[in-house]
């Protein structure tokens, strides 16, 4: 039966606004499914019931005073590397365990402003380093779909809390695929927004030229809504890009008759799974369907996207991670002098793939290699970006699989690191390019665990890329549930 | 070829105490990932400009305006050792 908790946030407020129900009914709903599911599935690090309670009373009062935003009373969960005054804020590791920051991230702090209610921070790879939430120091999180699989990662406890019910959207952040490659694994809907649209003030740095904030929602429109509240100039972030707050819902409807489509060619050769090329090719002709003319067009240095991708990430991630030396926050082991305490901490507080990234990317800054490595990956940028270019000349809209699998089991991958950086093989040019891109689902494959279809953008095109979606989301018209909410809770 | 690193060198420039069975995994799984990395090497000649961010901002300046700094003891909450209103550290020097 489907809850309050299984609505869309566009529904949602509508009931609110009609009086048909509360933020605090909305609220006990989630948090009921929570406790039906959160054992199994482990979405959250941390809940947040006291404060939520506080906020749905609060978003309640400004809902019947008639004069609420948008996003007012409707739950949210944070990543967990997104800061939350006064709330522990983990990043998914050991180094951070006792952290509570004193501020908030603007994109919380513009939602909470506007009436957002916390259900909590959940569950990620470990400084959002991962393709499969198994990297989190916390333990893994578990696919709705099939407790045996992964979620997807680096955000799979916000993309499975959305799938779950447990809440009704989520925040994560998308470095190379870690809102929609978890979104497609999850069978929900999962935007990575242009780089710099979206403030990144208080978000946790894992590689600041490509850290981008995202949405997990149930609905297009949702991710619209979300966006439109969050997104925006902030002078407290200097990458942050100088446009206007806009109302993203607009237009979305107007369909999508004539526009161009481009199918990315490398995107359906080896290593995607039948199931995902049949999903996705039907998606294509949806899209053919409904108007738009689709051709055939390449992105001819996709394979080169993820060697770049895999120097210039944790090169950027070594230096942001130097941070976490001890003295000012998080975990400290005591040494004879300064340097050996922070050797030490260092060496206690990061997990194995933080530190294979470290390692990598110290190598690939370091005397002598850098030109070989880092200086030839930002070349190969250069060459992504002139791929795009080159494709939205012929076309205003990409489309490709969001991930070459469908959720695989806990455990498969974990101890072949290049095997498991290919699950972000056509997720990451987005990241390198800077240009928005969703992933909506498009299907369930044999096994019955969702595919997710991709569609790219040029930078700033969020109107076209959301319209584009949300047309191809009416005509699939995507309505399964996880097998997780038929079965009793033991 | 998987690419041969001085483990030892890279953990003293990045900080970072690893066990011995720690550093034998790493010198073979990033051997095997620079391996697959230095594909970079294969295109992007030297007329291609490097792109250090896909979307250029220079010079970003926000008004000169003073406003209040976080409280000092909120700051420092987080802190492993505090003294005095002070980040407290381990010795960085010798003292005679």
């Amino acid at each position: 039966m489907t809850e309050l908790c299984d609505l869309t946030a566009a529904e949602l407020a509508v009931k609110l606004r009609a009086g048909e129900t509360t933020s605090a009914a909305i609220l006990a709903a989630c948090q009921w499914r929570a406790g039906a599911v959160e054992e199994r599935v482990g979405a959250f690090l941390a809940r947040t019931d006291e404060l939520a309670r506080t906020q749905a009373a609060e978003a309640d009062r400004r809902i019947a005073s008639g004069d609420a935003p948008a996003v007012a009373g409707i739950p949210l969960a944070l990543k967990d590397v997104l800061s939350t005054r006064g709330v522990a804020t983990t990043c998914g590791s050991r180094i951070l365990e006792t952290y509570i920051p004193p501020y908030d991230c603007t994109a919380w702090a513009r939602l909470s402003a506007d009436g957002s209610v916390l259900l909590g921070k959940t569950n990620c790879d470990e400084f959002a380093m991962g393709s499969s939430n198994e990297n989190s120091a916390f333990g893994p999180v578990h696919n709705p779909w099939n407790l045996d699989m992964v979620p997807g990662g680096s955000s799979g406890g916000s993309a499975a809390a959305v799938a779950a019910g447990e809440a009704v959207w989520a925040l994560g952040t998308d470095t190379g695929g870690s809102v929609r490659q978890p979104a497609s694994l999850c069978g929900v809907v999962g935007l990575k927004p242009t780089y710099g649209l979206i403030s990144r003030y208080g978000l946790i740095a894992f590689a600041s030229s490509l850290d981008t904030v995202g949405t997990f929602t149930r609905s297009v429109r949702d991710a619209a809504v979300l966006l439109s509240c969050i997104a925006g100039k902030d002078p407290m972030d200097a990458t942050s890009l100088d446009t206007p707050r806009r109302d993203h819902t607009e237009g979305i409807e107007e369909g999508i008759a004539g526009l161009r489509v481009g199918v990315v060619k490398e995107a359906f050769g080896e290593g995607v799974e039948e199931g995902v090329r049949s999903s996705v090719q039907a998606a294509v002709d949806r899209l053919a369907e409904l108007g738009a003319s689709v051709g055939e067009t390449s992105l001819p240095h996709t394979d080169y996207a993820l060697s770049a991708y895999y120097l210039i990430a944790p090169s950027e991630a070594s230096s942001n991670l130097a941070r976490y030396d001890g003295v000012r926050y998080g975990l400290r082991v005591d040494g004879g002098d300064s340097v050996e305490m922070m050797t030490r901490t260092r060496g206690a507080g990061f997990g194995p793939e933080v530190k294979r990234r470290i390692m990598l990317g110290t190598y690939a800054l370091s005397a002598g290699y850098y030109e070989a490595y880092y200086g030839q990956a930002q070349k190969v940028r250069t060459l992504i970006i002139r791929d795009y270019e080159a494709a939205f000349e012929r076309f205003d809209l990409l489309v490709s699989p969001t991930s070459p699998t469908t959720a695989f089991p806990i455990g498969a991958k974990i101890d072949d690191p290049l095997a498991m950086y290919l699950n972000d093989v056509f997720t990451i040019p987005a990241n390198l390019s800077g240009m928005p891109a969703i992933s909506i689902p498009s299907g369930l494959d044999e096994a019955g665990l969702p595919v997710g279809v991709q569609l790219t953008a040029p930078v700033l095109e969020e109107p076209r890329l959301l319209r584009a979606a949300f047309a191809l989301e009416q005509a699939i018209g995507f309505d399964a549930r996880p097998q997780l909410l038929a079965e009793p809770a033991d | 070829m998987p690419v041969e690193i001085d483990i030892e060198h890279v953990a003293r420039l990045a900080r970072l105490e690893l066990s011995d069975e720690e550093k034998e995994r790493l010198r073979a799984q990033l051997g095997l990932i620079l391996e697959h990395a230095a594909k970079v090497g294969e295109v992007a000649a030297g007329d291609v400009p490097p792109t250090a961010y896909a979307i250029p901002r220079s010079n970003v300046f926000r008004p000169d305006e003073s406003a209040p700094s976080l409280p000092r003891e909120d700051v420092l909450a987080n802190a492993p050792e505090v003294e005095d209103d002070r980040f407290k550290v381990p010795r960085i020097v010798e003292v005679e």
